[in-house]
């Protein structure tokens, strides 16, 4: 269950020291934007040796590499690989070759070390007009893109439009990343709030990122992973709503009938579909909901 | 690699590492033998622990002669290990 | 008309005072490290050749330096505070001074006023405003620190008691603290500090993650403790992570529209915004931390200024810790016996002091230490305290990012933190959790010469500090 992901800038150790005492379920180890040209070489050993030493357990493991239209991703990798993350998430991702050009070296490496192939799985980062209107083609280019991640600085930036605190300006995007990931069946997460002091401005941010349907949403600062959690994870009223579904088919079944109705509504494989998915994140976050004693 | 033992040498003077909390600077230069000075704010509770943690990395990186001063604000030993493989990595490097 | 108290120098109201070779002095610490008075004080008696004196002063900070020299030249040969900042600290550690230090508690220290057990010749209360014969507040003047309540023992108990202030008002001063009743001898100096060492301008929570966490941990705490309803009453520290957990303190209480009974304590800006949204019905001020308490204890009638006595005294035949449901307090180790220290850093030297943690951490019912796992690669959890400054058996529940232990005796406290999903283990695990990150410590080597000696609040010997190498 990834609901958060947070950034921990690569080369700031008394940051990495505490990556799993934040609250997030996945953190991103970022080698990219947070590092400066001439401490890259210096971040991956100290992010290296941090995921080796510290273990992080229970957080899911990310990093952020840098584009591969830099001298430096290649490097990235070598030093990542071999400590398998759970993912490695390839920035300005714009099209399907981006991803396979990824893909290819990961293999290599894998290859190189012995490793089962495929196990490090990817989550492209997409921040460009071209990215985004090829968001289906980057999602469905490998088999290891496991979710796609939505960057909305940078897009706003490619679009030359202001990034707002409301983000009418990346209704579209947002949009056309969740149809594109549910297309090709991957998850799909949404850019971080920026606003670090606008504790009510990420809690609307997060909402309208779940009313699109995001699997979650990534963070800068920690303050906002509560928050995030918060909203990604069922709520009471669904997850009751859930086990009341699934005791309306068991119902049904005993008795014989094929039609469902729950609350004056029909009751159709898709909404059973939503209720598994409601009961499976609940128990994974241990939530509880009325069951079906009742 | 850890482990495998092969030799090299420093080609020039190199540094590592901040002076933030929780991180280390670490300074090295090409020398005859393995020197380390060791300024620490946990010197008496690690000062031992930070003194192996740099013999170890300078082996494994095939280290034998270094003059390496290391300046602690409370970092932990991975910590110390990458600060002090990245000074190494970049000494070797020749500008 | 009896009005010859108005004397002209500091000098001039020792002599008058009587004070000689081998007396007591005290000064109170609401100036903080703003504070003139205590180095004036001690420069005019030097300069008078007294010799041998011992300083009682509720605290220390590290303006006060000079009063090194003045221990170095035998004119301060005895020292006995509630914290002592870490500048004047490591000279302290060090061994400047023969006699060790006698620590006390914020209620520990008026009690052995009152009851003699540690008497004042001359107490020097710095007034930021007074009139000639010295009816005195905290509250207004270009000096203001608000709540003098740590200055009431030693102006009802001292000998002779000289008031000091840089705003002298015509007869009478109308919302006097301290009055004239009590008070010897008044001088008027230029300034008696520095407004900006004295309050800050607003204390701000801390932004740091770490911190973040564990305050809205220690507020899930305090929800799930069953204290926190109607009549509930709080004590926080003006340390960043507690400031942050009363934010989310009053964020649950607004929330859930809880009102609250008292705040108590030092007060900061952040308690006197919970008392004007309605969390709480008044706010009881020993001291004020920064300017937005001072304005609220000068103009707001909830807002009360109380006595060191009547905040922590354990002789008194009531003291408001008594009535106290939580306090939230901070720690630079604390053992697996819960023993806290807050006296010395984790190599040994003095950079603190009780305050009121021992006082408070009695009273309470739910008392909370909220502390990081480890500080600088040092274990927050260890073996045992290098200063033990409050019992073990007077808290209840230690905080950490990494998660929560509560102190055995209080097993259904345990049980309610568990069910709601709090992160509930064994101190002995968090020690664990934190040597797997760090390395196990080896132990600091200390002198044998002892340094300090830390008095429990109700005079008994608590444990000796000792020399740093």
């Amino acid at each position: 269950m990834r609901r958060s992901m947070l950034f921990l800038p690569g080369n700031t150790p008394n940051i990495l020291i505490n990556g799993d005492a934040l609250g997030a379920d996945a953190l991103i180890f970022d080698l990219e934007d947070a590092v400066s040209p001439d401490e890259k070489d210096a971040a991956r050993v100290l992010v290296r040796s941090a995921i080796s030493s510290l273990g992080y357990r229970g957080c899911e493991i990310i990093v952020r590499i840098n584009g591969i239209d830099t001298p430096y991703w290649q490097d990235d990798l070598r030093e990542m690989i071999p400590l398998r993350p759970s993912l490695i998430m390839p920035p300005k991702t714009s099209c399907a070759q981006d991803v396979r050009t990824v893909d290819e070296f990961i293999g290599r490496l894998e290859g190189e070390l012995g490793l089962e192939t495929g196990t490090v799985r990817l989550i492209p980062l997409i921040e460009t007009a071209l990215g985004v209107e090829n968001a289906y083609e980057i999602a469905s280019a490998s088999k290891r893109v496991a979710a796609i991640f939505l960057g909305g600085e940078d897009l706003t930036a490619d679009l030359r439009c202001k990034r707002t605190r409301e983000g009418a300006e990346i209704a579209y995007a947002r949009s056309r990343m969740v149809v594109a990931a549910r297309a090709a069946g991957v998850d799909v997460y949404d850019t971080p709030f920026t606003d670090v002091n606008d504790d009510e401005g990420l809690l609307l941010d997060a909402r309208t990122a779940k009313s699109f349907g995001f699997t979650g949403k990534a963070a800068i600062s920690p303050r906002h992973v509560p928050g995030i959690n918060e909203i990604f994870s069922p709520s009471m009223a669904e997850i009751d709503y859930a086990y009341e579904v699934l005791e309306a088919i068991r119902l049904a079944k005993e008795q014989g009938r094929g039609a469902v109705a729950l609350r004056g509504k029909m009751i159709d494989a898709p909404i059973v579909a939503r209720a598994r998915q409601t009961i499976e994140a609940a128990e994974q976050l241990g939530l509880g909901g009325k069951k079906h004693e009742e | 690699m850890k482990g495998s033992v092969f030799l090299s040498s420093l080609v020039r003077k190199s540094s590592a590492g901040t002076m933030e909390s929780s991180d280390v600077f670490v300074e090295l230069e090409p020398a005859g033998e393995i020197e380390i000075e060791i300024e620490s704010v946990v010197q008496q509770q690690f000062g031992q622990a930070i003194e192996q943690a740099v013999r170890d990395v300078l082996r494994e990186q095939g280290i034998t002669g270094a003059h390496i001063r290391l300046t602690d604000r409370g970092a932990l030993e991975c910590v110390i290990r990458a600060r002090v493989e990245t000074a190494v990595r970049r000494g070797k490097e020749s500008v | 008309m009896k009005n010859d108290k108005l004397v002209p120098s500091i000098a001039e109201a020792v002599r008058q005072c009587g004070l000689r070779d081998g007396m007591t002095v005290s000064f109170h610490h609401h100036l903080r490290n703003g504070d003139y008075v205590l180095n004036m004080v001690l420069d005019a008696v030097a300069g008078l050749g007294i010799r041998d004196l011992t300083v009682n002063a509720s605290s220390l900070f590290d303006t006060h330096m000079p009063i090194i020299d003045h221990i170095k030249n035998g004119v301060v040969t005895g020292l006995e505070a509630d914290y002592i900042s870490g500048g004047v600290g490591a000279h302290i550690s060090r061994g400047v001074l023969k006699k060790p230090v006698v620590f006390r508690s914020h209620g520990g220290r008026p009690y052995d006023i009152e009851r003699g057990a540690s008497p004042v010749d001359v107490a020097f209360i710095a007034a930021p405003t007074s009139d000639p014969m010295g009816n005195c507040t905290g509250k207004t003047g270009p000096s203001a620190c608000g709540s003098l309540g740590y200055a009431f023992p030693d102006a009802l108990y001292a000998k002779k008691v000289v008031v000091i202030t840089d705003n002298l008002v015509p007869y009478p001063l109308q919302d006097w603290s301290i009055d004239e009743t009590h008070v010897d001898c008044v001088v008027k100096v230029d300034q008696i500090g520095d407004p900006s060492g004295i309050v800050s301008g607003t204390t701000k929570i801390t932004r740091d993650p770490v911190g973040l966490v564990m305050a809205d941990m220690a507020a899930r705490i305090i929800a799930a403790s069953g204290l926190l309803k109607d009549g509930f009453s709080f004590q926080t520290g003006a340390g960043g992570a507690s400031l942050a957990a009363a934010k989310y303190l009053k964020d649950i209480m607004l929330r859930e529209r809880i009102c609250g009974s008292f705040g108590l304590g030092g007060i900061t800006g952040y308690m006197v915004d919970m008392l004007n949204e309605g969390c709480f019905e008044t706010l009881l001020d020993v001291q004020c931390f920064d300017l937005k308490a001072v304005e609220s204890i000068r103009t707001n009638p909830r807002h009360r200024e109380i006595s060191a006595m009547h905040y922590a005294s354990p002789g008194a035949r009531s003291a408001v810790v008594d009535s106290l449901d939580v306090v939230i307090l901070g720690a630079t180790e604390i053992d697996l016996d819960f023993n806290v220290n807050v006296h010395t850093d984790s190599q040994g030297r003095i950079m603190g002091g009780s305050g009121g943690h021992s006082d408070t951490a009695a009273g309470a019912k739910l008392a909370m230490i909220i502390a990081p796992l480890s500080r600088a690669r040092l274990p927050i959890v260890v073996d045992h305290v290098t200063c033990v400054s409050t019992p073990g058996e007077t808290i209840d529940v230690l905080v950490t990012q990494k998660g929560v232990a509560v102190n055995p005796r209080q097993k259904e406290l345990a049980q309610r933190l568990r069910d709601a999903g709090l992160p509930v283990c064994g101190i002995d695990e968090l020690k664990a959790r934190a040597e797997a990150m760090t390395g196990v410590p080896q132990p600091i080597v200390r002198g044998d010469h002892p340094v300090a000696e830390v008095l429990y609040r109700d005079g008994t010997h608590l444990d000796t500090i000792y020399n740093t190498l």
